[in-house]
């Protein structure tokens, strides 16, 4: 590449909520391309054997499935550019079939992938400056963060910037890239928290200390799967500089402790458990207390140097952008009911934030054609400065869109099938695509959810429950989340037969906690009726302005297992 | 078993203790139950190789006497030995040399030399050149590491030099 081209590209205006790349970053890219290639080559010819190059394949991001090979693309801190979503849906129209599944993590997975088209289609990413770098395998998986980082009016620290820090701190780390497990790490910089710190191998929440610079609350053990524990705070006050030497002592605590023996046994949660939350907290004091802090110390010029590469929008005057929406609003009801669910306040007079249900009434939660991801690049180029974001209820996120121009971007939104009203409502759903692509599966969670988003389609009725959380997971392994929410499903295996087990109670938010098993499982048909009794117990017995959680944790589980088990 | 240092291969000194026999004389590795016996000897090198469930501070007390210490990866997923040679150099403060034996991947080879370790026991038909490529393959890094890396002047960004 000439010089000019270099310089050129170089010095183009930084994209606006994620960090530029340069042409080292690039060639970084292109060599760590060229090692898969060379570990596909070297597993045909026999030099590495399967179990091997797995966890080699696996931190690519490539994963066997049922069916084919399932890429999973890294979307840092759930931030892409309009540019990198015309990739993904490049990705979606040529090596997939036509559409992508973004994911819990706010990644995007392409379930249908040729392995001879692997390298291809990284390709197609290292152009965009994307790739699927340790979004899989027993390493620091891609650091998830606020979908509403940089816009939010409650937010007091933008995340992002330390999310990347995080993401190249953690990027082939010489010491952590053969943990005894995967290793999640999640940021955001409000006190609302949107991104399940709680439920985190690592949970940062982010805030300016007394003199500006930024502190964090560590959280540690947190997480879902087979054994749902939520995260202990392991310290209030970590100052910036410290972050790295501090993740640094954690982590070597875990890889020297953690269980080997054991792949059920052996996240960092279970450690924490094992030696109780004080020894561990010792044990990581102690490696902190004796590590050359100098050497990680991250000082305040790199942080400065990272956030320089982030574009940050331009915001014009409100100049009655405020009452134009109102105006709008009060003619509108359909675009009213919509602001009022799919919206977000921005910290910008003027401004809002937009929420992109990818959750059509009897659709397949997360889904998006490639006509959509492009739809959605040209909505961000319009509306939002180019940028977009992966929300962890896998929908889409609109950051920084003017009020006066809310109701256009609206009315193209329906148009393309993407202006559900339904975001934190019992049609919001998370699901993991379940045995109908994952090998782990002992049930189908996607037919479930179709039904369930069909049976209450009816936006009214799900106005009148309001917010209520519904998850489902298609395994133990709980990657859709289901002790986190209001209500939870599971699908296990009942005798050969799929079966479905519903928790109450989750949360993955402030007030986090563990759903609780409600009965025994029910078949899929029977498990729909029994959300329906749920929900009009619900309505039934709620009081003032009680959510669906605040009932039940106010009611008990009994009630709502009469509901459940005594009709049945 | 050929040994590495730096991708090439070198000649090794060392030899292993047999268990049930007593030490040879000359340079020596012992495994770390055998290491107070190795440390009586009146003379000759020796070195010890640390379980993966050993902490390398266990060894702080013989370390001025140790010339070598091997870290051993029951398998390559078994990242320990990773952390066991780092914590040799940044809280041990150890000079020696550190060898890797064991389960090991030419792909964690710049890993690592980045955590301190100098010297690889590769298998009888290991194809040099691949190990060779896999220390060329990054020029940079984005972590700080033990190694004593040049800073390139960007954010964490260090050159990788581990070729020497």
């Amino acid at each position: 590449m000439s010089t000019e081209t270099l310089v050129r590209q170089d010095s183009a205006a930084p994209p606006v909520g994620r960090y530029a790349y340069d042409q080292v970053d690039r060639d970084f890219l292109r060599d760590r391309i060229e090692q898969f290639r060379d570990q596909v080559s070297r597993r045909i010819s026999g030099a590495l054997t399967e179990d091997e190059f797995k966890p080699l394949r696996l931190m690519n991001g490539l994963y066997l499935q049922l069916h084919a090979y399932m890429l999973r693309v890294a979307v840092p801190y759930g931030t892409l550019d309009s540019r990198q979503m015309r990739a993904l849906a490049r990705i979606a129209r040529e090596f997939d079939r036509g559409y992508g599944h973004f994911t819990t993590r706010q990644n995007i997975q392409f379930n249908w992938i040729k392995l001879e088209d692997t390298p291809a289609a990284l390709e197609v990413l290292a152009e965009a400056d994307m790739h699927a770098i340790q979004t899989s395998g027993n390493c620091i998986r891609n650091v998830t963060s606020d979908e509403f980082a940089g816009a939010a009016a409650d937010e007091l620290l933008d995340p992002r910037i330390h999310a990347e820090i995080l993401r190249q701190w953690s990027t082939l780390h010489p010491e952590f890239t053969f943990l005894p497990r995967k290793f999640k790490i999640a940021i955001s910089g409000s006190p609302n928290d949107r991104v399940a710190a709680r439920f985190h191998d690592i949970g940062l929440i982010a805030r300016p200390g007394d003199n500006g610079a930024p502190l964090f609350e560590v959280f540690v053990g947190g997480g879902l799967g087979r054994t749902p524990i939520v995260g202990v705070s392991l310290r209030d006050d970590l100052p910036e500089e410290d972050l790295i030497a501090y993740l640094e002592a954690i982590l070597r605590v875990y890889n020297e402790y953690g269980r080997r023996d054991n792949i059920y046994k052996a996240r960092i949660k279970i450690l924490v458990q094992a030696l109780g939350p004080d020894v561990f907290r010792q044990k990581v004091e102690a490696e902190f207390a004796a590590m050359d802090r100098a050497r990680y110390r991250l000082h305040p010029s790199i942080v400065t140097a990272i956030s320089e590469r982030f574009g940050a929008p331009q915001f014009a005057p409100e100049d009655g952008a405020v009452a134009a929406l109102a105006a709008a609003r009060a003619t509108d009801r359909a675009f009213d009911g919509w602001v009022r669910t799919n919206t977000h306040s921005h910290r910008a007079p003027g401004y809002i934030s937009v929420v992109v249900s990818l959750k059509p009434a009897g659709g397949i939660p997360g889904d998006a054609t490639d006509a959509q991801l492009d739809l959605l690049a040209d909505l961000a180029d319009e509306f939002s400065f180019g940028e977009i974001r992966v929300t962890h209820l896998q929908n889409v996120v609109l950051g920084h869109v003017r009020q006066d121009r809310l109701q256009e971007l609206w009315r193209r939104l329906d148009a393309a099938g993407l202006g559900t009203a339904n975001i934190n409502f019992i049609s919001d759903i998370i699901a993991c695509p379940g045995l109908d692509y994952c090998a782990l599966a002992n049930a189908r969670s996607i037919p479930i959810s179709q039904k369930l988003s069909q049976r209450f389609a009816d936006i009214t009725l799900q106005r009148e429950i309001g917010e209520l959380r519904l998850n489902i997971s298609g395994c133990i392994n709980a990657c859709g989340h289901h002790h986190a929410a209001h209500i939870g499903i599971l699908g296990v295996d009942k005798r050969g037969e799929e079966a479905f087990q519903i928790t109450l109670g989750g949360s993955g938010e402030q007030d986090a906690s563990v759903g609780q098993i409600l009965g025994p499982a029910m078949t899929e048909d029977d498990t729909v009726d029994a959300v329906s009794r749920l929900v009009d117990l619900y309505l039934a017995r709620r009081e003032g302005s009680e959510r669906f959680l605040d009932t039940f944790r106010r009611l008990g589980t009994a009630a709502f297992k009469d509901v459940v088990y005594a009709a049945a | 078993m050929p040994l590495l240092e730096n991708g090439r291969v070198v000649s090794d000194r060392w030899t292993y203790a047999v268990e049930g026999e007593p030490l040879g004389e000359g340079a020596v590795i012992v495994p770390s139950s055998r290491l107070s016996e190795g440390l009586g000897r009146a003379e000759g090198e020796l070195g010890v190789l640390l379980a993966p469930d050993e902490a390398a501070e266990t060894l702080r007390a013989g370390l001025a006497k140790l010339s070598l210490v091997a870290v051993r990866f029951p398998i390559f997923r078994d990242g320990r030995a990773f952390s066991q040679a780092r914590a040799l150099r940044e809280h041990l403060h150890f000079k020696g040399e550190v060898r890797a034996v064991g389960h090991i991947l030419p792909d964690q080879y710049e890993f690592l030399m980045r955590c301190g370790v100098t010297t690889v026991e590769v298998p009888e038909n290991a194809d040099i050149s691949v190990w060779n490529a896999a220390l060329q393959r990054f020029s940079v890094a984005m972590q700080p590491s033990i190694a004593a890396e040049k800073a390139t002047g960007f954010g964490l960004r260090r050159f990788l030099d581990v070729a020497g």
